[in-house]
Parts: C-alpha cells; structure tokens; sequence
C-alpha cells in the first residue's frame, strides 16, 4: 500500500491547490535523470541540438494522451522510479486515484541570462496564466512538477499563487496581473515534487543564474469519481457546526480551519472562496450535505 | 516629437473604492527607464489606491459593477476592481 494523504493534506490541497514534499526523490535518481536527458553546462551546449537530443536520445517517450500513467514509462527509467516513489504514488492515487491518466508531459527549460544576452533578445518572466483553458468542471486534474536539481532563488523558480485554482479563468486571460500579494517563488532542493491543481496560477520566473533550471511537468487526468480516494476505509466525518464568531478556547488545527483559511491576494470574495471550497470538499468527501460554519446552510435554506 | 511618456500603474483593490488594499499590481514605463514583468516585486508599490493618488498618479479608470449571472452568483473569475492611473513623465530625465 503506497502512503495515501491524510485529510489534512487533502484539506490544503481544497484550499490551497498545490502540495510541496521537499527532496523527496534520491539524489540518485535525480542524476539518472539529468544524465538520461543529456544535461550539460549551458557553456558546452547548443540549445537546440540539446532539445533535439532529449527528444532523440532520452527515455522521455512520446505518450498520447489518454494513456495510463501505469503503462506510461519503462521499468527502468528514471521516470518510472520517480512515479514509483511510495510518497508521491500515495499522493496521486490519493488525487486522481491509482486507474489516472496522462494528458501530457514536458520537460520545461529556462535558460539563464547569457543565452538571451547572446541572442539579443529580451530576457521576460512568463505571465501569470492558468493552464489550459476555461474549465468548469467540478473534476479536477492535476500537475506534477519534479526539480532535478536545486531551484536557488536566483533560477526564477515557478510563481504561484495559492488558493487561485478553483477561479474560472482562461488561460492568460489573468497576465495583467504581474504579481498577487502573497505569490510565493518556488526555491528547493533537488528532488522536490509539488502538485497542483490544474486550475493554480502560476508562470515561470527569470532565470539570472548560470545555470539552466529543469522541470518536468506532467497532467494527470482521473478516470473516476475522486471521491474518499485518500480515505480506503470511508470514514470521513465531518466536524459539527461551531457558535458563529465566538472564539474557540481549543487551538488546534482542524480540517475545517484548513479550509477555510484566508490567503492575502483575497478581495471582499473571500466567502465565495470558501463556498466554493466546500463544494470541491462534499465532492471530495462524497457528504453532500456537509457544511463549515454555515457558509452554505444560509443559503441552501430556501423555503420558496 | 515630445519627449513625454505615459507611465501606467493597474491596481487591483480588496474593495470597490480607493482607501482598501491593494492585492495585485502591474507597471508599464513609456519612458523605458523601467521594464516591469510578472512576479519581479512581492510588497505592492502603495497600500491602497488613494496612496497612489496622494503620490502624484491620476486615475483614468475604474471597473464597473456587474451582478453575477443568475445561477453562477458563486462562481469567481477574475480580480475585480481594477483600476489604471497614469503619470506622464519625461523620458530623458
């Protein structure tokens, strides 16, 4: 049995969108990677001969969409052993369930300062975006993004925004907006994994290192209904309704308070975002009927 | 040709009117002295709206309010008080 989430990381995916497990993959398989794409210094390299040998030379397979993530890499590559790592196995089956389905994948370069000073071009971060297009729907897929190396806070590491994903937008249609009080800058060691949901705002930074900076990319579709996917024996209850506005003498974090947390880009939408969480919650928990703090009761109580 | 640019600042506010927060921001220099992009300032350039207006910067506008579509009152989308204010500067300066 791989390591499923806990109802508290569930919890913070609902409000968050994103999930971080810091150096989870080995150092090993970190290198095999890089090793099976033909990393090099950007100095010895040719940018598109380097592409072009990933796409020859290396065992990133070029899958359709629709297939399996199970039947999607070989035995022993690199690739394979990251998507068999007990933890991040646990989180997608938790996610999308274990039957999930690749969409795409792609190995995601940015290059550093001296490859756009070479080119005369103008070096630009990528806009904020949601990716793929305006999706309403209440399934939700999501994104792996894997570092194979370390991500230092001068690589431009992906900005996101937590808390955006369950805004229906299209695509770039939010790239006026440059930065978002609170936007976090993705720094970590090689290995780190997180996942987002696919509605989660976000755009790569500049690159000013020497270095080019990788990330693997991969969408995961489910092929059923996500539902107590992290939870095999059905036991989820939810929290009774607390007195509105009285300060709780317990402190300690509940899976309500998880989902209900404010986060600072927040307009005066706050308590759509947290209707809107809870709806993404029944779904998750297959409780219909369930509420946090009567956001929905109020308004579900129609006597007409 | 004059040497004068238009510099626009978007502000997007926690609230319809200029004294609440700002949440989100965008830049656009004409004078090309500056060359603002997404994600290369976390602390907003003013506190609320009026902030910018007390430092100089004219507004020249602001999003309507519009009700939600019957049946989507839950459903949302993009930031909703935007509003553009400009100076206009010298490039040469």
């Amino acid at each position: 049995m791989s390591n499923l989430l806990t109802t508290k990381q569930m919890a913070e995916f609902t409000a968050s969108g994103c999930l971080f497990f810091d150096s989870l993959i080995s150092d090993e398989i970190n290198i095999k990677f890089l090793e099976d794409i033909g990393h090099t210094e950007f100095d010895n390299i040719d940018i598109n001969k380097h592409f072009e040998n990933i796409k020859l030379t290396s065992s990133i397979p070029r899958i359709k969409a629709g297939t399996p993530l199970s039947k999607s890499y070989s035995e022993s590559s690199p690739l394979n052993k990251i998507f068999n790592n007990d933890v991040l196995k646990g989180a997608i089956n938790s996610l999308v369930g274990s039957k999930c389905m690749i969409d795409h994948h792609f190995l995601h370069l940015t290059f550093p300062t001296k490859y756009f000073d070479t080119n005369n071009s103008r070096q630009m971060s990528q806009p904020n975006h949601q990716d793929s297009t305006i999706d309403p729907r209440k399934t939700f897929d999501i994104q792996v993004f894997y570092f194979p190396t370390d991500v230092t806070k001068d690589m431009g590491g992906t900005r996101y925004i937590p808390g955006t994903h369950l805004r229906i937008v299209n695509d770039t249609g939010i790239a006026r907006y440059q930065n978002i009080l609170g936007q976090k800058h993705i720094v970590c060691k090689a290995g780190t994994v997180g996942i987002f949901h696919h509605g989660l705002w976000h755009g790569a930074g500049i690159n000013f290192s020497d270095h080019i900076r990788y990330m693997f990319k991969i969408r995961l579709a489910p092929t059923e209904k996500q539902e107590l996917l992290w939870d095999p024996e059905k036991k989820y209850t939810p929290l009774s309704n607390r007195a509105l506005f009285w300060t709780e003498e317990n402190t300690d974090i509940t899976v309500n308070d998880i989902l209900i947390k404010k986060y600072p880009w927040e307009d005066d939408t706050h308590r759509l975002e947290i209707i809107n969480r809870i709806k993404m919650w029944r779904l998750l928990t297959g409780d219909t009927d369930l509420d946090i703090d009567y956001w929905m009761t109020r308004v579900e109580n129609e006597q007409y | 040709m004059s040497n004068l640019r238009q510099k626009v600042l978007v502000l997007y506010l926690k609230m319809p009117t200029l004294e609440s927060e700002v949440i989100a921001w965008a830049t656009y220099d004409g004078t090309g002295k500056n060359l603002h992009m997404a994600g290369d300032s976390n602390a907003p350039p003013y506190p609320t709206g009026l902030d910018a207006l007390l430092d100089g910067w004219r507004l020249f506008q602001a999003s309507q309010s519009i009700p939600e579509q019957p049946g989507k009152e839950f459903r949302t989308s993009y930031l909703k008080y935007e509003f553009f204010f400009e100076k206009i500067e010298n490039a040469e300066n």
